[in-house]
């Protein structure tokens, strides 16, 4: 366990060594910022106009503002988990680091472990800049915060299970550019699977559906908490990991 | 400490390992010398169960490499060729980190980093990033990591290259001050290294074994016959050095007698004797009858370079020889 620490935070330490960390977190909070002023603007437009025709009826912030917010975000999220875990592994097998590793007395598990929280505890960093924009809305509103925690629970869960992925297509290569390529193109083939279930309703068109890591999140971002979804992620986050602990033995075998 | 019996690693087309069995004793410093891509690197990563060998076994401490992985990492310290370094740490953290990987106990790991640093010689640059290190600071702090957790067993893979001059001696010197504690084995494809080094050589080409021993024992055996170099120089008045060389062929045992240069006087002649004849005290006393001064009497070694030379060129000739 104390080695998962020692490497926790030595990746830890590197994120944040690097201007790409900050960058990442840049790009998220403009991005986010943008889509919480439309939806916000949105929201206010409507809720006057609803008030106007005489609807008694108040909106509903979490339903309005924050369900399409974190639908974003979960897409946002495709485009930044893999320049998170480009480096994890493949940078290592450049510098020849990953000698140190595997002849230092720590189990792969160990190692792989390490790396896979230092990114998801980097990506909840990112994610808990949205959470600025979204204490205006306490500060003007009464949102519940009850699905709001839901949802950035699951934001986490689809996040572990990508960067799980990434982890995974790191191994596999020296080349930082083919780790955040390959990881690119599977957070996109996992998104768009959602789009299937859409206009198919057959039973490879479910199949190929219920693989999108979207569909199990929407529950999420309405604030439905549901095992089953829960459990999806948690065992794609195992296999992703498992993988990576494949590559790295084969990595012995064939090097 | 070190014991590998019939190692042989496959690669997918090549054979980089072939059979190799040697051993090492504790204390030792030994010299692992071949041409680049002789197998070098792969039988030291093997040792250090970064690869899994094809066939054999090696043992490090009683542990094998395969069975007890970790026991193994435990007691050896690794410099691979490129120092394993990560650019935008400091060299202190650096040091910290790997002690903490490498398992040293919370309380000791500031000493024992003060330690190596002191030892390594890097305390002016504990603050430093590694980006910024020059090549020469790097290859310390590299050693200084293989060293942090004061491992039984030290693996230095080409541990002077790329440095300059007055670098590669501090390293050598470093590296023989670490003997005793350590068993150390280094790698190299620099012969005058080994000479200067290793008590111990193993000598591999293209994947095999070729030869195994002390320096010394090593240089003793190829020589066979001793070979002797003798300067002489006339009292007064000049020196004829055919007559020179006929006494000295005279000398009983001396089977030939080589003139090798003549300057100002002086005559340097190169004396083979037979086997198993020691023949310098009869030379001595020859050239001083006949009235000479005698400069110089040093018995000729070959150098490693000759004797590795040797040894490749007749392992090449046995297949050629054995097909006729």
């Amino acid at each position: 366990m104390r080695n998962v620490w020692t490497i926790y935070r030595k990746e830890l330490r590197s994120y944040f060594a690097s201007w790409v960390a900050y960058a990442l977190i840049a790009f998220f909070a403009v991005i986010f910022g943008y889509f919480f002023y439309v939806a916000t603007a949105i929201f206010v437009n409507s809720s006057f106009q609803s008030q106007m025709m005489g609807r008694g009826m108040p909106m509903d912030m979490n339903e309005w503002i924050i369900r399409p917010l974190m639908m974003n975000v979960s897409v946002i999220g495709l485009f930044i988990i893999p320049m998170i875990t480009m480096r994890l592994f493949a940078e290592e097998k450049r510098s020849g680091t990953i000698e140190l590793l595997m002849t230092s007395p720590v189990r792969d598990l160990e190692i792989i472990l390490g790396k896979w929280f230092a990114a998801v505890t980097f990506y909840a960093c990112i994610l808990a800049f949205s959470a600025l924009n979204l204490a205006f809305l306490f500060l003007y509103g009464q949102p519940d915060w009850k699905p709001i925690l839901v949802a950035y629970l699951g934001l986490l869960l689809q996040g572990g299970c990508l960067l799980a992925v990434g982890t995974f297509i790191s191994s596999l290569t020296r080349n930082q550019i083919i780790a955040v390529g390959g990881t690119f193109a599977v957070c996109l083939l996992l998104w768009v699977f959602e789009w299937v279930g859409s206009y198919e309703t057959s039973t490879w068109a479910r199949v190929v559906s219920y693989l999108s890591v979207l569909t199990h999140f929407e529950p999420f971002a309405k604030g439905v908490l549901d095992t089953k979804h829960v459990v999806f992620y948690l065992s794609a986050i195992f296999l992703g990991l498992f993988l990576t602990a494949r590559s790295m033995e084969a990595l012995r075998w064939r090097a | 400490m070190i014991k590998v019996e019939g190692l042989t690693k496959r690669y997918a087309r090549t054979v980089a390992v072939d059979d190799i069995s040697f051993e090492v004793q504790k204390g030792q410093i030994v010299g692992f010398l071949g041409p680049n891509g002789a197998g070098k690197t792969t039988t030291m990563r093997v040792l250090t169960c970064f690869l899994p060998p094809t066939a054999g076994t090696a043992k490090i401490a009683g542990f094998d490499v395969l069975q007890q992985p970790l026991e193994v990492k435990r007691r050896i310290g690794y410099l691979p060729e490129a120092p394993p370094l990560y650019p935008e740490m400091e060299v202190i953290e650096y040091l910290l980190f790997v002690g903490k990987l490498k398992g040293i106990p919370k309380a000791d790991l500031k000493y024992r980093v003060d330690e190596v640093c002191e030892r390594c010689a890097i305390n002016d640059h504990r603050t430093r990033l590694i980006s910024k290190l020059s090549r020469g600071y790097r290859q310390r702090v590299g050693l200084a990591q293989a060293i942090i957790h004061n491992p039984a067993v030290l693996i230095l893979d080409e541990p002077t290259a790329g440095l300059d001059p007055k670098q590669i001696i501090e390293t050598r010197e470093l590296i023989k001050s670490l003997a005793g504690d350590h068993t150390i084995i280094l790698s190299t494809h620099i012969l005058s290294e080994v000479e200067q080094t290793c008590q111990y050589v193993i000598i591999i080409d293209r994947g095999k074994l070729v030869a195994t021993d002390s320096v010394e024992n090593l240089t003793r055996r190829l020589r066979g016959s001793e070979s002797v170099a003798v300067e002489i120089e006339a009292r007064d008045g000049v020196l004829d050095p055919a007559s020179a060389q006929r006494c000295l062929e005279q000398v009983p045992g001396v089977s030939r007698v080589l003139q090798k240069e003549t300057r100002d006087g002086r005559h340097v002649f190169e004396v083979e004797s037979l086997p198993g004849r020691s023949v310098r005290g009869d030379l001595a006393r020859a050239v001083v009858a006949a009235g000479w001064n005698l400069n110089e009497l040093r018995p000729v070694a070959l150098s490693l370079e000759e004797i590795f030379l040797q040894l490749t060129a007749s392992e090449k000739a046995a297949p050629a020889g054995a097909s006729k």
